[in-house]
């Protein structure tokens, strides 16, 4: 048997004196797809934001690739497990701001082509990249938020609501990427509430009240 | 110089004026009458004060005691700056260095450049200059910083997120910062001439020094606030932005 790319044990989060998550313990295998669902405030996104270290567990571990979380330097993590929010927010100015700033953080020169490339990828056109952000649509700003994200591709991709209130088309034209990432490896969690996205998942876990109600399939 | 001397009396008809400005903030109800009153009572009080400790700082001439001078107005500079942090932890300590660097830093390089002389009746008065401008200038540093890091969260998680250290993360709050912190002085010293005429300059020609060699001395002024603000809040931001995380590189 492969090593899980997460082993997550006796995992517990605390905030304000609430206890958001307890007692999560699971396995997820090295290119799983693995869907998230629950009721709101059931502590879904908590959860995988614990996975992108942007919150940190008050009990239990967390293994990624065998090794507690703690034991990466977090911009080096953060760069493998790669997590998009559900409302992304765009620097700068324009779109070539925003794709410029993974380069940026990697030290490596803006690559023009390989930017046009993945905003191909996602059926948004190459003057695009000098759009200012302000004239972009809500569909338009996930899509390139998306792209931020998998420029330098990724192990893992959390996605935390990313379709919710995408209209149906670009949510296919996001859904195609992502299967297109996950077929080339990249293990994926999503968070989701989508009825659609549920009954279609590969591997469901739900969480309620802070807790695993069906474990992920084996 | 006898035109120099204000006397107790012309001092009190100068009262005159804070009551017209009292009297302007009671009928336009802008209720700042207390800070009024109260700023009033203090500059008295601490100018007087200071007038007696410099006349006997001078007198005596001592380097201990010059230095003495030099770090109470920096460790006062740093209290007040303290106070425009509004929570940032270990901003006494950060704007006590800042304030600390900028001061010693300009006074070492004018003195060694021998623009002034080591002694109290010059490094005492341009010890307070560059420690209050650099005061200034850290305090709106840390305002900005207070403002974006709280309007900003948003993208400086997602910059988090995808992977970037706390100084990719925060660099454009920092810059935002350093910016706001220097404005004043920038845009004074494009305006001084023009729209002010500054105190120490303005006070050389009341004190009869050919106008000349009192700009000369404000052109050196202008340079060396400018590089003392520059200093101050380039150290300040650097130092305060990582107290906005935590040791997970989490916003606290």
């Amino acid at each position: 048997m492969t090593e899980p790319i997460f082993d997550v044990q006796e995992l517990g989060y605390q905030s304000g004196g609430q206890q958001i998550l307890q007692d999560i313990t699971l396995q997820i295998e090295r290119g799983a797809n693995l869907t998230i669902a629950g009721p709101s405030g059931s502590g879904k996104s908590t959860f995988l934001r614990i996975l992108a270290t942007l919150l940190t567990p008050t009990a239990g571990t967390v293994k990624f690739a065998g090794k507690k979380q703690s034991a990466y330097p977090k911009p080096v993590y953060r760069q493998q497990v790669s997590y998009c929010f559900q409302q992304p927010t765009l620097f700068g100015e324009t779109v070539r701001d925003n794709l410029a700033f993974p380069f940026e953080i990697r030290e490596k020169t803006f690559d023009e082509q390989k930017a046009l490339a993945a905003l191909d990828s996602v059926e948004l056109t190459a003057k695009m990249l000098d759009q200012p952000i302000i004239e972009l649509s809500g569909g338009e700003k996930q899509r390139v938020a998306l792209v931020r994200n998998l420029l330098f591709k990724p192990q893992v991709l959390l996605l935390d609501e990313i379709s919710a209130g995408l209209d149906v088309d670009t949510k296919g034209v996001v859904h195609r990427l992502i299967q297109a990432y996950r077929e080339s490896g990249v293990t994926v969690l999503s968070v989701t509430h989508d009825e659609t996205e549920i009954a279609a998942a590969d591997d469901l876990l739900r969480i309620r009240d802070g807790k695993i109600e069906v474990p992920a399939h084996e | 110089m006898n035109n120099l001397i204000v006397s107790p009396t012309a001092l009190a008809f100068a009262v005159v004026l804070v009551v017209i400005a009292l009297a302007i903030n009671l009928k336009e109800k802008i209720g700042l009458e207390r800070d009024m009153i109260v700023g009033v009572i203090r500059a008295v009080i601490q100018l007087t004060v200071v007038g007696y400790v410099l006349t006997y700082v001078i007198r005596i001439d001592r380097i201990w005691l010059t230095g003495l001078m030099v770090a109470i107005i920096i460790f006062n500079a740093a209290i007040n700056a303290n106070k425009r942090a509004e929570g940032i932890p270990h901003a006494f300590w950060i704007s006590l260095l800042a304030i600390a660097t900028a001061t010693l830093l300009t006074i070492a390089l004018l003195v060694l450049a021998r623009a002034v002389r080591f002694t109290p009746s010059q490094i005492v008065p341009i010890s307070g200059m560059i420690a209050s401008n650099a005061m200034v200038a850290i305090g709106l540093a840390y305002r900005s910083m207070n403002t974006s890091f709280h309007d900003q969260r948003q993208g400086v998680l997602e910059r988090l997120a995808l992977g970037a250290n706390l100084k990719q993360a925060s660099k454009h709050i920092v810059q935002m910062a350093i910016r706001t912190g220097m404005a004043p002085t920038i845009d004074s010293a494009k305006t001084v001439g023009i729209v002010s005429l500054p105190g120490m300059m303005s006070g050389l020609i009341f004190a009869g020094v050919d106008p000349t060699k009192a700009i000369m001395y404000q052109i050196m002024v202008t340079f060396m606030i400018l590089a003392a603000t520059s200093i101050g809040s380039v150290i300040a931001c650097y130092l305060a932005y990582s107290q906005y995380y935590n040791s997970d590189m989490q916003l606290r």
